[in-house]
């Protein structure tokens, strides 16, 4: 069952900090904020996104649903289920930018990439960038963690 | 030991296959299909055209999706008849299949518009990977091609068409395109946007007869005028290919009519995809909803239930998701109605191509346009879904940056969409 990164609203500041270290992890320098923002040419979308109104804060990215609507829904079958980790991955070589899966995620946790080949682009875990997830990494309130897929 | 028999290769097909092997990983699966080829995404022909995508990337599953799934594919050969009482399909061949469990998905196939010399050379439909590969030795640059239909299928042939090079004129019986989901602001949005692209109009005028001796050489309209052209690609609208269910007992509407499980009138026989009549959600009606996601699901729903679930589909909504030349389009639900009872928001700029409408019923969101800006459109797409009541929330969700953030704080607190939408509702 796949984990999945969750946010305790009450502890988050809105920051944005997610945002940023989500970023440079999907940039060309993993672990260099300051060259991921000043020598990548096409910088990469954040995969997650803080949603602010008021004292309300919150960070939000895919939540590696149990029925995902993005991966039914998929024209070309892009969007799947890793049968090994439970994650939902998208291999980008086979999008071609319909963005039904957006139209489709209930959460909205799906972005386009932006860049020259627009295609979808959504929380992967960091998985095959490091161990565990940029944003949970680099949140300064701990108010994001990687929690278990089964908790609901 | 359970026979299970699957007609039909597209996505109500592989989500019958990928439905049963939830539970079910002993029993045989056969999957029977017209065409040639391991299933392949009908959407990506257009990409194929322009030459974006090779054929061998067309798989809408990996090529050891039989294997894998253990499913025995008969590709290349039709099913005649289904024969309930002894439970056989017959195939064109004369061999004979026993089932148990079957699953119609037989998907639809193009209209053929009342047009005079429609069956000549240079005439093509545009829904599946042989029409866009015959499309491809016929069309070079410079080539005169018209599209008769505006519709989503016919627009996304015209686009691959320009990228070709071709010179691409697109007529419609409408004024509006895309007349089915957009309304007359979204479709001048859409119009505008295309003909800057380089596409041709001639809309509002039926196209009457095609001329040419055997080869099509020209569009005659019923107003007397007339277009040579070198190509005619007809895109006017699907109908389900019923033809395997004739005298068979099954009851069929506009398509083979199913139950909330995917279930005929006939016991051990489902129907899922552009083939059946099942339930929408938003119209609260049974109707065809030809549209992939709605197919996997229907699909996946049977299969399920076929290997003795018991899982019942809420049903589906219109839903299209579509690009034109980089220019996002994305509608659902009841999108361009403008029947009383249907309170229509909008938000329109016009220079920058973006337009939103909502369509609100009795307090709750039944169907929308959005053009341009499509960023997060999922969450509008659960609230038809789930018919959440939004009395008081409508101009907010109008905000191109709109969120979660944005809901009524009940909702957003008990929005839980990570078990499917069964264990969530309103």
């Amino acid at each position: 069952m796949s984990k999945r990164v969750i946010c305790k609203e009450d502890v988050c500041i809105g920051c944005h900090l997610c945002e940023i270290n989500c970023i440079t992890a999907h940039s060309s320098y993993p672990h260099d904020i300051w060259k991921a923002f000043k020598l990548q040419k096409e910088r990469p979308i954040a995969r997650v996104l803080v949603e602010e109104k008021g004292e309300t804060s919150f960070a939000l990215s895919c939540r590696q649903c149990r029925e995902p609507e993005c991966v039914k829904s998929c024209l070309t079958g892009a969007l799947r289920i890793d049968p090994v980790s439970g994650v939902v991955v998208l291999a980008q070589e086979r999008c071609i930018g319909c963005w039904t899966c957006i139209v489709s995620c209930p959460y909205g946790a799906i972005r386009p990439s932006g860049g020259k080949r627009m295609v979808a682009a959504k929380c992967d875990l960091c998985q095959g960038i490091r161990e565990v997830p940029a944003c949970v990494a680099g949140c300064p309130n701990d108010a994001l963690e990687l929690a278990d897929g089964r908790e609901e | 030991m359970i026979n299970h028999l699957i007609i039909g290769n597209s996505a109500a097909a592989i989500g019958g296959v990928e439905g049963i092997r939830r539970s079910d990983r002993e029993n045989p699966i056969t999957l029977i299909a017209e065409e040639p080829y391991p299933c392949y995404s009908r959407p990506l022909i257009s990409y194929y055209l322009e030459g974006k995508v090779a054929e061998n990337e067309m798989g809408y599953r990996g090529a050891d999706f039989y294997a894998a799934n253990r499913v025995e594919a008969r590709l290349g050969v039709r099913a005649q008849r289904i024969d309930p009482d002894r439970q056989e399909v017959i195939l064109e061949t004369g061999e004979v299949l026993p089932y148990d469990r079957l699953l119609i998905a037989t998907g639809s196939r193009p209209v053929t518009p009342p047009i005079k010399g429609i069956e000549k050379k240079g005439v093509f439909f545009f829904n599946k990977l042989d029409y866009a590969r015959a499309l491809r030795q016929y069309v070079s640059p410079g080539s005169r091609c018209a599209v008769i239909g505006g519709g989503l299928t016919g627009l996304k042939a015209a686009e691959a068409l320009v990228h070709l090079g071709a010179r691409v004129l697109v007529t419609d019986i409408s004024s509006c395109l895309l007349s089915s989901i957009l309304d007359p602001a979204g479709a001048e949005i859409v119009k505008r946007h295309l003909a800057g692209s380089g596409i041709g109009f001639q809309l509002g005028v039926p196209v009457v007869e095609l001329a040419g001796d055997s080869r099509v050489e020209g569009l005659i309209f019923a107003d007397g005028g007339s277009k040579a052209v070198d190509a005619v690609i007809v895109a006017t609208g699907v109908r389900p290919n019923l033809e395997v269910v004739s005298d068979t007992g099954v009851d069929v509407g506009q398509g083979i009519i199913v139950d909330n499980q995917l279930q005929t009138n006939l016991p051990g026989i489902f129907a899922a995809g552009d083939v059946s009549e099942g339930w929408d959600i938003v119209l609260q009606q049974r109707r065809v909803i030809a549209n992939l996601p709605n197919a996997y699901r229907q699909g996946e729903t049977a299969g399920r239930n076929m290997a003795g679930e018991k899982v019942v589909y809420p049903g589906g909504v219109a839903l299209n998701s579509v690009s034109f030349f980089g220019l996002a389009i994305a509608t659902a639900g009841i999108s361009n109605s403008e029947d009383a009872g249907v309170e229509a928001v909008r938000y329109l700029k016009e220079a920058e191509k973006i337009y939103r409408r909502l369509n609100f019923r009795e307090g709750r969101l039944v169907g929308y346009i959005c053009i341009g800006e499509i960023s997060r459109v999922g969450i509008l797409t659960a609230l038809i879904k789930s018919r959440t009541p939004l009395a008081d929330k409508r101009q907010g969700l109008l905000k191109g940056d709109f969120g979660l953030v944005d809901l009524p704080e009940e909702v957003r607190l008990s929005w839980r969409w990570e078990r499917g939408e069964l264990t969530w509702r309103f």
